[in-house]
């Protein structure tokens, strides 16, 4: 990963270098990532998006630091009698109320949205590794070799991977680490299809001609002057892939097959708030929800902003 | 035409073969057998009860035969946890009720998905227009166990108008919500496609000849626009009847209709290998076998493919 981001600058600054430079002499030129900035700036729904989650992160980071209870302990106050005394207050610390358990729901949502995010996060991680590396070769290599890779993606995309994914997690234990492998192991198939159609316009480009007729080897063709050019749009369809592991996951957790107690995602949250509901319990749903439903607004949100500000053409 | 056929054959039967091996050796890799119980059995006793169930043979033959059961008499095996009955049973038990609400979601999402995006791109920036643009992005953050829950409250516990979940022999007022909850989602994300690619279509130029040489607006887009917009649709048939089977497990979880989504998570909590095992392989013969119609389909319908 941190070889990606690295040689992203290095492709980033001779643009900036330039436009510094052409400044001095006349007009300011404006490089392709200024513009996208530009764009995105400019994009309402996109920056209210950002500051939302930015929010939410502080609120998964420093939640903790808040929370009076911590996300284990029952209050014995309001044990038996949570759907009559155990609504939000802030005169007992419970500042979302307690669960069906009575335990903080504050803490808890806290833990959720940690979890939630994390899981979120990685997957999209190893899906821009592996899908990036993949699809870059694969569109690359071209003829066979392509279309042998090609045909894997398309066999292990027409598996309703949920199925699988869950047998996954039965075999081998519920573990939040099961998880990340197991939604890793899915994520990639798109991303690794969007970056071989990008390879494929990119590969017949002159700098790439360039590049070996002066004898580069194949494989640092595809490291150094690909890759770094498809940073773009590994980076809008990775912030659109991070709700979608994210509803993976709850949808895992929903059905009680995900995270596993006293650790807690969205899903399980959800689930559990579902389950009160009939009790007048409204806050145990609502709370992770409305973190939920935030969120994933955010990064769609963003995302859709990112792809409209490096793309102009679509809009 | 042919050659096409044949060729969409030869990556849907290795799928499914490997989907089946995968599934079997992963059963394998579990720790524990199917007998281990809390109490030990003797081990003659053990020894005799794998070779009933052949667990004695080598993991080849164990598979082949699993293989070949599943071919010749569409045979799951018997389920591990209820000695009594066959993964078949359960299936087949489970299996009527998915189908039934899961084909009416199906055809509410396509039916209704369509004609409100096909709607709004013809009534541009009315207030049908906002309403499905509105729709389509709010519904991407309501999936199934969200809209379950949600319609629930509403339905259930605040207007007291429907049953909150069951069967019931598949009366209409316990097939309304899990529909519902289950088709939104899909509905509005094909409301958005038809509504991009009809507006795509409306802005071309064959589109402009046929309004610029005087064709009423009902024949443009009945007779030329309606199909190019809907073609899109139908390649992403596929994915959302994937997303559909998996949703399925949800709504059999939270609204207890008894369909095989329950038997599924129940045999997770269970380890019950086997039916988990049926229940995959059947989803994905299922999944595989839409995937080829609808690209069948879609090479019959859209003159451009190349086969």
């Amino acid at each position: 990963m941190s070889v990606h981001l690295d040689r992203s600058k290095i492709t980033e600054d001779p643009g900036h270098h330039t436009a510094a430079g052409r400044a001095a002499e006349a007009v300011a030129g404006r490089s392709l990532y200024a513009d996208a900035r530009a764009r995105f700036f400019a994009n309402k729904a996109a920056m209210v998006s950002v500051i939302v989650l930015l929010a939410v992160l502080a609120f998964a980071l420093f939640g903790s630091v808040l929370a009076v209870w911590d996300n284990e302990t029952i209050d014995w106050d309001l044990i038996g009698v949570t759907a009559e005394h155990g609504a939000p207050s802030l005169a007992n610390g419970h500042y979302f109320g307690v669960d069906e358990l009575g335990r903080d729901l504050f803490a808890r949502t806290v833990q959720g949205t940690t979890v939630s995010l994390m899981v979120g996060v990685v997957g999209a991680a190893i899906a821009v590794i592996v899908g990036t590396i993949y699809g870059a070769i694969s569109g690359y290599a071209g003829g066979r070799i392509d279309n042998l890779l090609m045909r894997i993606v398309d066999i292990l995309q027409a598996i309703p991977y949920m199925f699988v994914l869950i047998l996954l997690l039965v075999v081998f234990g519920r573990s939040i680490a099961m998880l990340f492998v197991g939604i890793g192991l899915i994520s990639w198939l798109d991303m690794a299809r969007i970056v071989r159609g990008q390879t494929l316009s990119l590969k017949n480009k002159e700098f790439i001609e360039a590049a070996k007729t002066t004898g580069v080897p194949g494989l640092i063709i595809v490291f150094r002057h690909i890759v770094p050019n498809l940073i773009g749009i590994t980076m809008v369809y990775a912030t659109l892939l991070i709700p979608n592991m994210i509803l993976a996951e709850s949808f895992i957790s929903f059905l009680g097959l995900g995270v596993q107690e006293p650790n807690t995602s969205w899903g399980a949250l959800i689930s559990e708030g579902a389950s009160t509901l009939q009790y007048g319990m409204y806050w145990q749903l609502g709370f992770p929800l409305f973190f939920f439903v935030v969120t994933l607004f955010s990064f769609f949100f963003i995302g859709d902003g990112l792809r409209d500000a490096l793309d102009p053409k679509e809009r | 035409m042919l050659f096409y056929i044949i060729r969409r054959l030869a990556i849907a039967l290795p799928t499914l073969t490997l989907l089946i091996v995968f599934s079997f050796l992963l059963m394998h890799m579990a720790p524990g057998g199917p007998f281990t119980a809390e109490r030990e059995l003797p081990p003659q006793v053990l020894a005799n009860i794998e070779a009933k169930y052949g667990l004695d043979q080598p993991i080849y033959m164990q598979m082949l035969e699993y293989i070949y059961g599943l071919v010749a008499h569409f045979d799951f095996g018997p389920s591990f946890q209820y000695k009594d009955r066959a993964v078949n049973e359960i299936i087949a038990t489970g299996f009527p009720v998915t189908l039934t609400y899961g084909t009416l979601s199906f055809i509410v999402a396509v039916l209704l998905g369509g004609l409100l995006g096909i709607t709004a791109a013809i009534h541009r920036n009315s207030w049908l227009d906002y309403f499905a643009v509105g729709l389509s992005i709010g519904a991407q953050v309501l999936p199934n166990f969200v809209m379950g829950p949600i319609l629930v409250l509403i339905f259930v516990l605040w207007l007291n108008l429907l049953p909150g979940g069951g069967w019931n022999g598949g009366q209409w007022q316990n097939l309304v919500l899990p529909v519902i909850a289950l088709s939104t989602s899909y509905m509005a994300s094909i409301t958005r496609l038809t509504r991009s690619s009809m507006l795509e279509v409306l802005h071309s130029d064959f589109i402009r000849t046929a309004r610029a040489k005087g064709l009423p607006k009902r024949v443009i887009i009945f007779k030329h626009a309606l199909k190019p917009a809907l073609l899109p649709l139908f390649s992403y048939l596929g994915p959302i009847f994937v997303s559909m089977i998996t949703g399925s497990v949800v709504i059999d979880y939270y609204f207890s209709t008894g369909g095989i989504g329950i038997a599924f998570v129940n045999s997770a909590l269970n380890r019950d290998y086997a039916v988990m095992m049926g229940v995959t392989i059947l989803m994905g013969g299922l999944t595989i076998l839409f995937n080829l119609l609808v690209d069948l389909a879609y090479a019959w319908i859209d003159p451009k493919i190349r086969y």
